[in-house]
């Protein structure tokens, strides 16, 4: 029996909404069938924690006195944008330190906001009439922020490539540290928890939804940068290469320290963990039959990084239940795997989600627009060419 | 045949006496060098596993004492910041023998594979790893 999203959103209100986590949810289905586990849960939670490079904070200060406007920004000796008004910026995760480069980047400053540590703001202007002063050094803390929030334009990529290295050196890569002659396999998904893979066609997951940002309540902004609606699926419709992704918001002031954690990728540079999870409606069969997918039912496909091309080499297609086994083949041999992922701290997000929707009657939202569906745009290459070959 | 791994520093002046040949010609003890750092006149470390009969162990350890060198059994060189580690499993990845594995959510160290090759360490995206050596 069809539920909508207003009887489903009544129930959580009362008090009385069924929620469970999308591995719970894929047991009951296994234990009780699709159609009774479809009637008796009303929710099933998703969570994911790797490293998401395409993430970062909008802040504004406040005005100084004299004010300044503010120019060639610095947080902690790390550069944010002072191309925006006055006193707000926009600080990308990725950026490293003027001194102490990749080991602290912005990621870092994000963390040390949110653990409630004092960041040293140096900035310059230009000196005009209405902001006269040209240049400031002071220290600022959350708390001290009007406001702060997260503006990630790429989180929760709906799967992710398994990279290995056929070349004769190890490469330092966004995927860690791949071994010469395919010696080891990383890959970095949460799998069956994993919030796209469990909403494989976006059904219920579009601009408005509410959502799960590092520990704090949030929204999906828009569709994430690189969507690619129109990779190669699975019969289930869910895709075996990088797809979906989504743009994210929510409130910095918020956000917890156990779900954000800054990250140096050796040979890379910096990164940052950010947990992310969305609720999904159980509607009806349909919806049921993908959240009930386990790591057995969904699979990624092996990339060369020996390459280093922009299409590299499709190697194997393997299941998540493979890659969690600790080793996959290719070409007959026999290759370790490990993750870049924490499944351990997407556990503890669908958890944490499910007590939200459960007990603290956190609403779901029904989406504003649907994400780019399959047959729209996909992801276009760049081309290197003159003004007058366009 | 017994087995052990053993961390000696070696005095400056010691530093070029050939001691990992007298373990083998006089003592029989197969060594194995996994990791030294070692400089004319200057204090050294080397991280030795031994190989052979119980009493030419302790012998040969009696011997490398004699010869100046603090011989100590390798404790658990690898140090986990837990607090700093978020079990993602990135050093479980780059561990050639394994010694890191993921069993379930927890990271697993298993000191007796570790070989010291610090792979983990520069891996690590939370620098949570160190090598105590």
């Amino acid at each position: 029996m069809a539920k909508t999203w207003e009887e489903i959103n009544a129930r959580i209100a009362a008090g009385n909404a069924v929620v469970l986590t999308a591995e719970e949810f894929a047991e009951l289905a296994a234990d009780e069938g699709l159609k009774k586990a479809a009637e008796r849960v009303d929710v099933v939670t998703t969570g994911t924690f790797g490293p998401m490079c395409s993430s970062g904070v909008f802040l504004n200060f406040g005005h100084s006195d004299p004010p300044i406007k503010m120019g060639e920004i610095t947080l902690n000796d790390v550069p944010a944008s002072g191309g925006l008004a006055a006193v707000d910026t926009y600080l990308g995760i990725t950026e490293p330190s003027l001194s102490r480069g990749v080991e602290y980047g912005g990621a870092h400053v994000v963390e040390d906001l949110i653990r409630g540590h004092a960041v040293r703001l140096k900035a310059r202007g230009p000196g005009t009439d209405c902001y006269p002063r040209t240049e400031i050094d002071t220290w600022i803390t959350l708390d001290d922020l009007n406001q702060a929030y997260f503006f990630n334009p790429r989180n929760a990529y709906q799967n992710y490539a398994v990279a290995v290295n056929s070349s004769d050196r190890t490469l330092y890569t966004y995927l860690g540290p791949l071994h010469p002659h395919l010696g080891n396999a990383t890959y970095c998904s949460a799998g069956a928890l994993s919030p796209l893979l469990n909403d494989p066609t976006y059904r219920t997951i579009g601009v408005g939804t509410r959502c799960f940002v590092a520990g704090a309540p949030g929204y999906v902004a828009w569709e994430g940068t690189q969507h690619n609606p129109n990779q190669e699926r699975d019969e289930h419709g869910v895709p075996v290469k990088p797809a979906g992704t989504l743009a994210v918001i929510a409130d910095l002031k918020q956000a917890q320290q156990e779900f954000f954690s800054a990250a140096t990728m050796a040979g890379y540079g910096v990164s940052s963990f950010v947990g992310i999870g969305v609720p999904i409606p159980v509607l009806d069969e349909q919806i049921a039959e993908t959240l009930a997918l386990t790591d057995a039912n969904i699979e990624a496909t092996v990339f060369d990084y020996g390459v280093q091309r922009r299409a590299r080499p499709a190697l194997a297609r393997v299941s998540y239940a493979q890659l969690r086994s600790g080793s996959i083949e290719i070409d007959g041999k026999q290759v370790p795997t490990g993750p870049i992922s924490s499944l351990a701290v997407a556990r503890r997000i669908a958890t944490t989600l499910k007590s939200w929707v459960a007990e603290r009657g956190f609403a779901l939202t029904q989406p504003l627009e649907p994400l780019p569906q399959m047959g729209t745009q996909g992801v276009k290459p760049l081309e290197v060419r003159s003004e007058e070959a366009i | 045949m017994a087995k052990k791994r053993l961390d000696l520093t070696f005095p400056p002046r010691q530093s070029l006496k050939p001691v990992v040949y007298h373990l083998v010609k006089d003592f029989d003890i197969v060594p194995n060098i996994m990791r030294a750092q070692i400089q004319p006149e200057q204090e050294g470390r080397m991280l030795l596993e031994v190989t052979g009969g119980k009493e030419a162990l302790a012998d040969g350890i009696a011997f490398l004492e004699s010869q100046g060198l603090t011989v100590r059994e390798a404790a658990s060189d690898i140090c986990l910041d837990e607090e700093r580690c978020v079990t993602c499993g990135l050093c479980t990845a780059v561990c050639r023998p394994k010694a890191l594995t993921l069993s379930g959510e927890e990271l697993v160290f298993d000191k007796d594979k570790c070989v010291y090759c610090e792979a983990c360490v520069i891996a690590c995206p939370r620098r949570a790893i160190a090598l105590r050596f």
